[in-house]
């Protein structure tokens, strides 16, 4: 996407609200989807955009835990470890993704593949221990699923 | 005891995401109804059947609908609190991705009551299937011009548990950092834009065509007199059948857990029982025979809250609980106001250095006053939610608080069932750390 196409796009969006600064949320949405990460030139387009600075929009940016100011990987697993996930083995599960990424939570690989995270609670809690990959929800996940989930990532394109 | 579904009726046989099968199913005929009444009485209906909020404070959405200004220059606003991230919670998400239309049924006939134009349903960030189900349903009610000229927005969160308090969510909604906002002035008077707004949880307003369709006198004889109606009772932990049960509200913990979750995993025993969500305060074994509505849990000492029940069975360690469930607080804590901002630090560090074995008599005196310091002292509720679970941890399993103390240690030495469970916070080196006086 062109910065003229994102520009446009999030100027679309703001006219479903009454104010402009409301569109400020979905736009840092979709230039993260574009660069994988809201890095300074994203804040700068969504700020040109919205009339706002770009200090604004990354005091915005850094309040919310799903936007991104640093790289992340090119897949994002997030594994629960809240109370309803605790309970039922989710330190299993992260331990199990560290051993077969080879890193600590909180890292990414050196490839830059893959970002492993612990989460609080995803809102599955139902179905632990909840794992979320690239914003979908495997429900529930053991430690014996982890290295298929892995393979299937180290695979997609 | 059997399920009594009114919110995700018919969801189990048909896929009510497809708006003609949710229109066999009788589906936008309350909404027909309402149109042709005066929103006057669109609003007594919801008052006369007693609804109470869903969210978690259960407070009755007719009397906040009586609340709006009236002759306001500005707007009037109707917000849907979808941000559901309450541990525990999962209901709205249910709600969201198989009854869609049913909420949006819901939002037409509220924004009629209270005459409003213009709706925003904010979407925790994470359910991004559920907003597709949402973006896909709403497309559909356009397209076959059911919206009567209403724009519906779907605004997506972006990860902040904080956005859930409701004038937090309004700022969010602005497009600010979601801090909550000082009141007075209340959302009704000076919400939305500085404009007078309604705001409902997803099931509340879910719950609306329900009550337009039998009427609110005939809603008010489901369940108990003082909290009619049914609630989506999220079942989690230590238990056989976890899942979201919908439930007359005043079924007994016994029976949700027991007849209808299977009972305690593995044949283990019960030891603790968590009625509404993370932030609520803990019941016992005990208290198992104790009604599943707002009053009935209330006066046991604890809240129904988001209505998710977390079975805890006998290898957990209260102390290794109370920590984990202290860093969720503490990482979620938006910063605004001191006791809540420093006391859920200070919360984590004592439990940390309990859980450690390094915890003395003086520390466990030290938690019970940093919990009675921080409790009512906050801008929001969210400085008493990361009091309740310590406080009530600590006065019902004191014993276990104490040998943690006593013997230098934990006494579940290595096989508690949250043992060394990692929280998001572990890993943020940036989170300052206090440094609690020895
Ligand atoms: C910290 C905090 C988090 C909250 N989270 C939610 C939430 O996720 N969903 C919700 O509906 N209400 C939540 N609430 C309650 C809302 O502030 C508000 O009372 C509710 O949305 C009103 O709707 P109701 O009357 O239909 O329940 C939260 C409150 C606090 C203090
Ligand atoms: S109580 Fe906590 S979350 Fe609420 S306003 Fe104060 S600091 Fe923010
Ligand atoms: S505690 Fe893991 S999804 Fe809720």
């Amino acid at each position: 996407m062109s910065t003229e196409a994102l520009v446009d796009q999030i100027r679309a969006i703001a006219e479903q609200y009454p104010e402009r600064e409301s569109a400020i949320m979905p736009a840092l949405h979709i230039a993260q989807e574009r660069y994988g990460w809201l890095p300074p030139e994203a804040l700068c387009e969504v700020a040109d955009a919205l009339e706002l600075t770009p200090a604004y929009c990354k005091a915005v940016a850094s309040f919310y835990d799903m936007y991104h100011l640093r790289p992340t990987g090119r897949h994002l697993v997030e594994v629960c470890t809240n109370v309803a996930c605790a309970l039922v083995g989710a330190q299993q599960v992260v331990e199990a993704f560290e051993a077969e990424l080879g890193l600590r939570a909180g890292e990414t690989t050196e490839d830059g593949e893959v970002t492993l995270r612990a989460v609080e609670c995803a809102g599955g809690c139902g179905y632990a221990p909840v794992v979320v990959v690239d914003h979908r929800y495997r429900e529930p996940v053991r430690p014996e699923n982890v290295p298929a989930i892995v393979e299937g990532l180290r695979r997609a394109p | 005891m059997p399920l009594r579904e009114l919110v995700l009726e018919g969801a189990g046989e048909r896929d009510l995401t497809k708006l003609g099968e949710y229109r066999e199913v009788g589906g936008y005929a309350a909404l027909e109804r309402a149109l042709g009444m005066d929103p006057g009485k669109v609003i007594e209906e919801i008052t006369v059947g007693t609804l109470r909020g869903r969210g978690g404070a259960g407070f009755p959405m007719g009397r906040k609908a009586s609340l709006i200004a009236k002759g306001s220059p500005n707007p009037t606003y109707l917000v849907v609190n979808a941000d559901e991230s309450e541990p525990g919670a999962f209901k709205d998400r249910q709600i969201m991705g198989t009854v869609p239309h049913r909420l949006i049924e819901g939002c037409l006939i509220t924004a009629h009551g209270i005459e409003s134009r213009s709706v925003f349903i904010y979407i925790r960030g994470e359910y991004l299937h559920e907003f597709e189900v949402m973006r896909a349903a709403l497309e559909e009610t356009r397209g076959a011009d059911l919206l009567g000229g209403i724009t519906i927005v779907l605004h997506r969160g972006a990860g902040a548990y904080i956005c859930g308090e409701e004038t937090a969510l309004l700022e969010s909604l602005e497009g600010k950092r979601g801090q909550p906002r000082t009141r007075p002035p209340y959302p009704p008077i000076t919400g939305l834009y500085a404009s007078p707004t309604q705001i409902n949880n997803v099931q509340t307003i879910a719950t609306v065509p329900k009550i337009i369709e039998l009427g609110g006198a005939e809603f008010a004889k489901i369940g108990p007199q003082n909290s009619p109606g049914t609630a989506v009772f999220s079942l989690s932990g230590n238990v056989v059948r976890p899942g979201n049960y919908e439930l007359e509200l005043g079924t007994s913990l016994r029976e949700l857990i027991y007849d209808i979750g299977g009972g305690v995993a593995g044949g283990r025993e019960l030891k603790a029982i968590i009625p509404g969500g993370s932030s609520v305060p803990v019941l016992t074994p005990e208290q198992l025979d104790t009604p599943l509505d707002f009053d009935s849990i209330a006066a046991a000492g604890s809240f129904l809250g988001s209505a998710a029940v977390m079975v805890i069975d006998d290898r957990c360690c209260m102390v290794q609980l109370a920590l984990r469930v202290s860093k969720f607080y503490m990482h979620e804590s938006c910063g605004k106001c001191t006791p809540c901002r420093e006391g859920t630090r200070w919360l984590v560090q004592l439990l940390d250095r309990l859980e450690g074995g390094q915890g003395t008599q003086a520390d466990l005196d030290l938690l019970d006053s940093v919990c009675a310091r921080m409790l009512g002292r906050s801008l929001c509720a969210l400085g008493d939610f990361a009091v309740y679970p310590v406080s009530s941890y600590m006065e019902k399993y004191r014993d276990e608080f104490q040998a943690h103390v006593d013997e230098a240690g934990c006494p579940f030495g290595g096989e508690s069932s949250v043992e060394g469970i990692l929280a998001p916070v572990d890993q943020h080196s940036h989170h300052k750390t206090v440094e609690v006086p020895a």
